[in-house]
């Protein structure tokens, strides 16, 4: 049964989405095709992505899920971007709730391009124990974790803090991004965890067609990324964490949509044997400006 | 009982997600002022270093260069510098002296390393030749405007 509080979200969602979907928005989209890892590009300042995800997850000794996220990522200044996550699940057999939200903000350290180029990302997480979207992998988190109920599981409220340093660099066209993440669940006395997500991408060709398409090979990106937990503070390293590699592919239209698509493959027997996730978002450039603007900002 | 969580949500939670969804807004508020006609905003272009600055546009004798260069400017670069890269309300005029005399290198650089301080991101995530593309397409502003003989 469909919680009453996750339906009201979801209908906010769905009248705001249409509100956006009335800016004109010239923009092409340029997104990397990662979904769990981050390079080092921000979002342009003034523009906002609405995004929606969904990842398809197997489950051994317990239901299959379906679990789904939106986010709203606004580039604040060509330095700061923020992003406000909104998490829900289905799984099979069981319900469908919502399961939190999570703030993010990525900010650049650096002014100029780098043979390394960092980013720093603080994310602070209000999830309860159903949560699923698998965005992240850290510490011990197991297969076995996701099986409980959700009746049990969202009675679990936690309060995590995420950092992470975000390197990334390209290179003859290919892009290689490397993020290590330290969180807390500041609820109880939870240890440090450590996870980490690798990824590397290339357009399928690097040089712009003279006219507009939809299915020109530089709209393609296609790559791979690997993602898992290091254990915690007690016990760093792969023993009881999960592992993941899932090739990662993007379409970026000229009319501002993107889709994505990975299939991800567990690599241990701690990890679920196989997640599929796609996506699709749209970019609104000059966001910032007309709210200013219907605020009785400038003109 | 049942009110406890909503109002821990509204304690914590709510406050961080009224400031998380505000102040980014305030502060493009504060930033998306109108590009400043001073010359100041060209300073960036002098700070190219010259290794970069004396580099050659390997597009230059590409037939299809400035075609491209202006699908990739409507898409990314018009929003701020204005559709026919006059000058928007965040971003300077493109036709200005100081960015047509400028070397391709040097447009290259700035493209590629952005001027964050002054709103401006890196643009590196476009693959090299299409910076040399939209850097063919700027430069053939200039040329267009020239009187002819």
């Amino acid at each position: 049964m469909i919680n009453p509080r996750f339906s009201r979200a979801g209908f906010v969602l769905c009248l705001t989405a249409l509100a956006l979907a009335g800016f004109h928005s010239p923009a092409q989209a340029q997104e990397s095709p990662y979904i769990v890892a981050y390079d080092h590009y921000l979002e342009e300042p003034g523009s906002l992505e609405l995004e929606y995800f969904s990842t398809f997850g197997t489950q051994r000794n317990g239901n299959d899920f379906h679990s789904f996220w939106v986010e709203l990522e606004y580039g604040a200044t060509a330095w700061w971007t923020t992003e406000l996550y909104l998490d829900g699940q289905t799984t099979f057999n069981d319900s469908t709730i919502f399961t939190g939200f999570r703030l993010e903000n990525r900010f650049r350290l650096l002014q100029r391009e780098h043979f390394i180029n960092p980013v720093f990302y603080f994310e602070y997480e209000q999830i309860n124990g159903a949560d699923k979207i698998l965005k992240e992998d850290e510490g011990h988190d197991v297969e076995a974790d996701y099986a409980v109920p959700n009746g049990l599981a969202r009675k679990e409220h936690n309060h995590e803090l995420e950092f992470k340093l975000l390197l990334s660099k390209n290179v003859k066209g290919w892009n290689f991004a490397e993020n290590t993440l330290a969180a807390k669940n500041v609820t109880g006395g939870n240890p440090w965890e450590f996870g980490y997500a690798v990824g590397a991408s290339r357009p399928l060709a690097l040089k712009a067609s003279a006219k507009r398409c939809n299915f020109c090979r530089e709209n393609f990106v296609a790559g791979i990324e690997m993602y898992g937990g290091l254990g915690d503070r007690h016990s760093f390293g792969l023993h009881e964490t999960s592992q993941y590699v899932a090739p990662v592919v993007a379409w970026n239209m000229p009319s501002s949509w993107t889709l994505r698509l990975s299939p991800g493959f567990g690599l241990n027997d701690n990890s679920h044997t196989f997640l599929l996730r796609w996506g699709v978002s749209r970019e609104f450039s000059g966001f910032g400006a007309s709210v200013a603007r219907m605020l009785g900002g400038h003109k | 009982m049942a009110s406890k969580p909503r109002i821990s949500f509204l304690k914590s939670g709510g406050l961080l997600l009224a400031l998380a969804l505000f102040a980014p807004l305030a502060t493009a508020q504060k930033e998306s002022v109108p590009a400043p006609k001073d010359d100041s905003v060209y300073a960036e272009l002098a700070k190219a270093p010259k290794k970069a600055a004396g580099r050659r546009n390997p597009m230059e004798h590409d037939p299809e260069a400035v075609a491209a260069g202006a699908n990739l400017f409507d898409q990314h670069c018009a929003e701020c510098h204005g559709a026919t890269a006059e000058g928007g309300r965040k971003g300077p005029s493109l036709l200005a002296p100081q960015v047509q005399q400028a070397t391709s290198g040097t447009l290259f650089w700035i493209l590629t390393n952005g001027v964050v301080r002054r709103g401006m991101p890196v643009w590196s995530k476009l693959p090299e030749p299409q910076r040399w593309q939209l850097v063919s397409y700027i430069k053939s502003l200039g040329a267009a405007g020239k009187p002819s003989q």
